[in-house]
């Protein structure tokens, strides 16, 4: 592989600096390295930082390709600066066995343009009664650390205790999608005054705080770790920073749309942004970006979830829940988080690389910049403002909600171990 | 006046009392031998049921056929809806055979307002109840009821229902009657008042421009019209309240409760009625219980609201001054004139 050298780049965001890259490993960062012999990446103006890594993402194959595949989700991600995705385990079938988890993990090889790291289901079926062979899917081939029944939470007290506690074997870790079943029969929005004037079901802010409340006590009693993901109310901040302040090891995930949106915008009844956990208030918008400041939130993570436009292009009701996200998270970080000074770009590099490798034990992903290390970076021109345009996405779906939206910053180079996976906003 | 009716909250005062208005003109037509105008004559009015609802289609169809409409009745049931199809491409089928309006009722919040905004058709749409969202024709036809009967039929005209006192009581969370209600009585100048236990008012109400209330008996002297809602027994079972027995204790109207409201007070109820439940036989069957005139008053009202939005600016019916109720109107269509 050739010498690459990134010049002029402000690496996380500090004093200009070269980065040349040499095969798959960062040779040098300095000032006037020599080009000789390597291609020239002119940075100037631009940040250049880790290859981002998302703990969220749902890459829907196996079962669910009209939506997206490992090679389309994984070009998404190349296009938004990811070098490294977790893909949920709620396909068809679910990735509750070792052999659905080494499928996807041998086509995100295939795929080539970034890691992907399958996250096993903690119950059968996502069913929340059985226990999924956790312990075979860790041993697999996928080597799977995370375990999550997203899109459904583990309700059951004593399953999640167990699951919590057996995973300790092996140094996994319990992602909770927490949402208490019951106070979320036929919810269809955040409840407050924007449901009670649509008339749509409510999805109470009670029914997430107090699932996370139990489970860090949980994981307390049991001495184990705890993920929680999609952290969307201002409530469950009070409730994790409490319980970090107890030592309990808890950490959390925000995505990006819970930076930026509304129920306000449910008033438009346009299905895209039917999420789940709901769109919630301002003021909860607000409690989270700085929860994600002080550190009390850890990550951002994308909670990816393409969906055929059919099942957007209709009533409210009738819609499914989620919205794409890997190839904007970037931008909407920058737009709540940088450009309102309140994360800078190396903070920015902790909560989108560094921590998020740490919590799922992605090896060598999330590393410092410098000499020796793996060439998974990403390059971002922060001054660019555009409009956001599904069109030219690369994930097969484009349901988000930010169409026409002008956002700042766009990446343009991705490299995955030192091969360009993007160049110049153009996947390779 | 606007091309769709989506929700009660969208009209503006005057736009609700010209249909007021509107509705006492087209009343007078039903007086009359021969019920009909042919002011929608060549016009495609769709009836589009996705819910079961035989008495709001069955107004609606009235008032099409009193307004000279071809009226094509749809209904999910045995459809290709339950097929499957999409209510895109059910939109778009009936418009490709040249549909006026679209006369929607839906289970789901919102899909009237989908429909009108989507780009899918380009006719007007008319809602006529979705999900626990709105139900804008009932506000209206309960407001003309209100206007006749604590205003007058005549010196109504041209006023609005400022200063009266409306009680609503029942299944608030999951009544589109009741946020349509609470919407257009604001408009109109009345002072609304919900009663219900507390397990049946959604979460947000405090910001609805209106009172909220737990306690039936201290409301209803100072009520000018107490609205009965329908309270589904399948309720009961969702834990919204004991039994059946304790919410009629509690929340239902009986005769020694309606002796507690003034004199000129009525009892409304948009049906159907749950007999024993929410109102009892004596109060139903009661001079001052409405509920067989709002069922009239809502053919008035929704011929005047498909004359306004369908009709155009002509008068739908014009007659010298109404001195008497000398049935002695000339009746010009739009293409009439």
């Amino acid at each position: 592989m050739s010498k690459i050298l990134i010049r002029g780049a402000q690496v996380l965001g500090g004093e200009p600096q070269d980065v040349l890259i040499d095969g798959e490993t960062i040779a040098e960062v300095g000032t006037g390295l020599s080009a000789e012999g390597a291609t020239v990446v002119e940075a100037d103006g631009k940040v250049l930082l880790p290859g981002l890594v998302d703990l969220h993402t749902h890459l829907r194959e196996p079962g669910r390709e009209d939506s997206e595949t490992v090679l389309t989700g994984t070009r998404a991600a190349a296009s938004g600066g990811y070098t490294s995705v977790f893909a949920m385990a709620n396909t068809f079938p679910v990735a509750d066995t070792a052999g659905v988890v080494e499928q996807v993990y041998r086509l995100g090889k295939e795929s080539g343009y970034c890691d992907v790291q399958p996250i096993g289901a903690v119950t059968v079926g996502l069913e929340g009664k059985k226990l999924a062979e956790l312990g075979a899917m860790h041993e697999s081939a996928a080597g799977v650390t995370v375990f999550s029944d997203d899109g459904k939470c583990v309700d059951d007290a004593v399953i999640m205790r167990r699951a919590l506690e057996y995973v300790k074997a092996f140094g996994g870790v319990v992602a909770q999608h927490a949402q208490e079943p019951r106070l979320t029969e036929g919810a269809q929005m955040n409840e407050g005054i924007v449901s009670a004037e649509l008339g749509l079901g409510g999805w109470p802010a009670v029914a997430e705080e107090s699932i996370i409340a139990r489970d860090v006590l949980l994981a307390e009693h049991v001495g184990s770790r705890v993920h929680i993901c999609h952290l969307s109310t201002a409530g469950s901040v009070e409730i994790v920073r409490w319980a970090k302040s107890r030592g309990i090891d808890v950490t959390a995930e925000v995505t990006p749309h819970h930076l930026l949106l509304t129920d306000e915008l449910v008033r438009s009844y346009n299905p895209v942004y039917k999420v789940n956990p709901p769109l919630r208030t301002e003021r909860d918008v607000m409690a989270l970006r700085e929860a994600l400041a002080d550190g009390t939130i850890d990550i951002v993570a994308t909670d990816h979830a393409p969906h055929p436009h059919e099942d957007k292009d209709c009533e409210w009701g009738a819609a499914a829940m989620g919205m794409v996200g890997l190839e904007t998270a970037l931008s909407v970080v920058q737009h709540t988080m940088v450009d309102t000074g309140l994360l800078t770009w190396a903070g920015v590099a902790d909560r989108m690389a560094h921590t998020p490798a740490r919590i799922g034990q992605a090896d060598g992903h999330g590393r410092p910049v410098s000499a020796g290390e793996p060439a998974n970076l990403t390059l971002v021109d922060p001054a660019y403002r555009g409009p956001v345009d599904p069109a030219g996405f690369a994930s097969r779906s484009r349901n988000t909600p930010y169409e026409g939206r002008e956002l700042p910053g766009r990446v343009t180079h991705t490299w995955l171990r030192g091969r360009a996976t993007l160049v110049d906003g153009k996947l390779q | 006046m606007m091309r769709h009716l989506i929700s009660a909250a969208d009209l503006t005062r005057d736009d609700a009392v010209l249909i007021l208005d509107t509705a006492e003109e087209m009343a007078r037509v039903a007086d009359r031998p021969i019920k009909k105008l042919p002011t929608l004559r060549g016009r495609t009015v769709v009836n589009l049921f996705f819910e079961d609802s035989t008495r709001t289609r069955i107004s609606f169809e009235a008032a099409e056929k009193r307004l000279s409409a071809d009226v094509i009745n749809f209904t999910a049931k045995g459809s290709s809806v339950s097929k499957g199809e999409s209510l895109k491409d059910t939109a778009q089928t009936l418009e490709a055979m040249g549909v006026d309006a679209v006369v929607i009722r839906h289970g789901a919040s919102g899909a009237p307002y989908t429909l009108a905004n989507s780009g899918w058709i380009d006719a007007a749409v008319i809602n006529a109840g979705d999900g626990t969202h709105q139900h804008p024709t009932q506000a209206l036809l309960d407001a003309f009821t209100m206007r006749r009967r604590l205003v007058g039929r005549d010196t109504g005209l041209g006023q609005d229902l400022a200063g009266k006192r409306v009680t609503i009581v029942g299944d608030i969370l999951h009544s589109r009657v009741a946020r349509s209600n609470v919407d257009l009585l604001h408009t109109l100048g009345a002072d609304v008042t919900l009663v219900a236990p507390p397990t049946l008012v959604p979460v947000g109400v405090e910001q609805w421009p209106c009172e909220v209330s737990y306690d039936l008996d201290r409301v209803l002297p100072k009520s000018d019209a107490v609205m009965m809602l329908r309270v589904q027994r399948e309720r009961m079972n969702a834990a919204f309240f004991p039994t059946e027995r304790e919410y009629s204790r509690r929340y239902g109207l009986d005769g020694e409760r309606m002796a507690r409201m003034p004199e000129h007070a009525i009892v409304m109820h948009p049906g159907p009625m749950v007999r024993g439940m929410e109102i009892t036989a004596e109060v139903a069957d009661s001079d001052r219980c409405t509920v067989v005139e709002q069922v009239a008053n809502g053919v008035s009202i929704r011929m005047a609201v498909l004359y306004l939005l369908l009709g155009g600016n002509e008068p739908a019916v014009t007659h010298t001054r109404p001195t008497t109720e000398r049935p002695a109107h000339t009746v010009l269509s739009d293409e009439e004139k």
